[in-house]
């Protein structure tokens, strides 16, 4: 059983799923950066979480020493064999290229990058902004919405669903899913729900394509070769996984916190909506100011790092989230500055793992903004009414009632 | 002022890229490079602000 039990010691019992941490994490880093810059727990197994941009971007960059084998933050079952009782595909490899060292995840990262190229990316604006007025003319009237239920989460998955040539229809069930998988992890029903959900759904899919291939990126990741050879269904399997979860509850948390911060600084949303031409900057901030995405490394060897008895096997929290709040970093950075001009944020990861969906994640931001803020200028959060935050490996908005004219 | 990318440290952030099109342009793996040979005085301040916005700080001044 996990302890979930109050924190009282976050720098050596730290718990990333507390209710405190949820709602405010930002208050307990920069008292932690101060007194204890990489916090240890033993809950669910022994983990460390680097706090300052520093050691954050220095263990990205450490492959050899810090795995992504295992880059889960709650880490559920990753540690049993998941072939057995199975016999599928080989399920071995997990979720490549994310939870993948080189040399697979070198060439599975390859095949998944040209589908988010600027070019690509580009060709997936049309759809996205059409998806989401379609989504403002289901509300734009009511004089109120959940900005993260009724929009934030509908947007990612349906884009990600038609790349990967998957039905639109099961936008839903993705979604529950992917939360069943990252953000109730602890909770093994669920959590096996999920992952089982996502599993058969995709052989299901995977054994169509075979015979019906079409112009998606399933189709091409099964009829591709790499050094001549067809790539291995289980690797296909968990490419396609991947692409599904890593896209869908990390925009939309983004698009959600977003939301969440124009609803609640009026300045910064009249600023906006006068003056669009700072959608870019205003963008890498709210994903600096925001980042929603903590990953896990697994350390190879013992070793000291900044005075921390790392030990073979333990878990460290990869959270760029909190290092893109370093003051060591950014000038004020709990301040959210929308046209903030030198911004080396990581919320997208730094390293090999740079996460390849990142030019689908801006443009899907931006344009979730954009059309928002075309039809909802002015809005704010609806009084009494409860915000809920997933926090963990995606931390956002998941209840989000806002009011407006 | 001459600038370049480096190729190893560049991950395809592509914040260049999207800072300062005249400078920059990325491939189908994200994979930066610069295509001026020497940066136009009215856009060294670009260059500037894409050095400073890289996260893998893979862009160098080569020559001012
Ligand atoms: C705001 C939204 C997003 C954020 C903040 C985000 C963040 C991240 C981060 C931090 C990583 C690095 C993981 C690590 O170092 O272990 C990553 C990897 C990845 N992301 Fe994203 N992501 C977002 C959206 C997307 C989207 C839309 C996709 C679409 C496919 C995607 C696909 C991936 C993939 C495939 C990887 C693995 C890359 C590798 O291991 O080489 N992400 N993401």
């Amino acid at each position: 059983m996990v302890d979930t039990a109050p924190v009282t010691d976050w720098s050596t019992d730290f718990d990333v799923m507390d209710p405190e941490y949820l709602t405010d994490p930002f208050s307990i880093w920069d008292e932690l950066r101060q007194t204890c810059p990489i916090p240890h727990t033993d809950r669910r197994k022994s983990s460390w979480m680097p706090l300052r941009y520093e050691d954050v971007t220095a263990i990205a960059h450490d492959i050899e020493h810090f795995s992504s084998l295992k880059v889960a933050v709650i880490p559920g079952d990753e540690d049993e064999d998941p072939n057995a009782d199975f016999d599928g595909p080989n399920l071995e490899y997990g979720l490549p290229p994310i939870s993948a060292d080189p040399p697979l995840h070198t060439w599975t990262r390859r095949l998944l990058l040209p589908w988010f190229s600027h070019k690509r990316v580009d060709s997936y604006v049309p759809l996205t902004r059409e998806l989401c007025r379609s989504l403002l003319d289901g509300f734009a009237d009511k004089g109120h919405a959940d900005a993260a239920a009724d929009y934030a989460q509908q947007i990612p998955v349906r884009v990600i669903a038609r790349i990967l040539g998957v039905s639109t229809d099961l936008a839903d069930t993705f979604t529950g899913w992917v939360r069943d998988v990252l953000e109730f992890a602890d909770d093994a029903e669920r959590r096996q729900r999920g992952a089982e959900g996502l599993l058969y759904y995709f052989i299901e899919q995977l054994s169509y394509r075979k015979e019906n291939p079409g112009d998606d990126l399933l189709s091409e990741l099964l009829h591709t070769e790499v050094e001549g050879q067809p790539v291995d269904d289980g690797i296909v399997l968990g490419m396609a996984a991947l692409v599904l979860i890593a896209g869908v509850d990390t925009t939309w948390s983004a698009i959600g916190s977003s939301l969440w911060h124009l609803a609640t600084q009026a300045e910064d949303r009249k600023r906006l909506v006068d003056e669009p031409a700072l959608m870019p900057t205003a963008v890498e901030e709210l994903l600096r100011a925001y980042s929603p995405v903590t990953m896990a490394r697994e350390v190879t060897e013992d070793i000291d790092y900044a005075g921390c008895p790392l030990k073979k096997g333990d878990k460290v929290l990869m959270n760029f989230p909190a290092a893109n709040r370093d003051p060591e970093a950014f000038e004020h950075p709990e301040v959210v500055l929308l046209d903030r001009a030198h911004n080396r944020h990581v919320a997208f990861g730094s390293g090999i793992h740079r996460c390849a969906g990142s030019n689908l994640a801006r443009m899907e931001l931006s344009v979730a903004l954009e059309e928002w803020l075309a039809r909802v200028p002015e809005f704010s959060l609806a009084d009494g009414e409860e915000i809920t935050w997933a926090g963990g490996q995606v931390r956002g908005p998941r209840l989000l009632p806002v009011i407006f004219p | 002022m001459k600038i370049r990318v480096d190729p190893d440290k560049c991950q395809g952030h592509a914040r260049c890229y999207d800072l300062a099109r005249e400078l920059f342009d990325v491939d189908d793996y994200g994979q930066s490079s610069v295509i001026v040979d020497q940066v136009p005085a009215e856009l060294e301040d670009n260059a500037r602000l894409a050095i400073a916005n890289c996260p893998e700080y893979a862009i160098e001044i080569i020559s001012e």
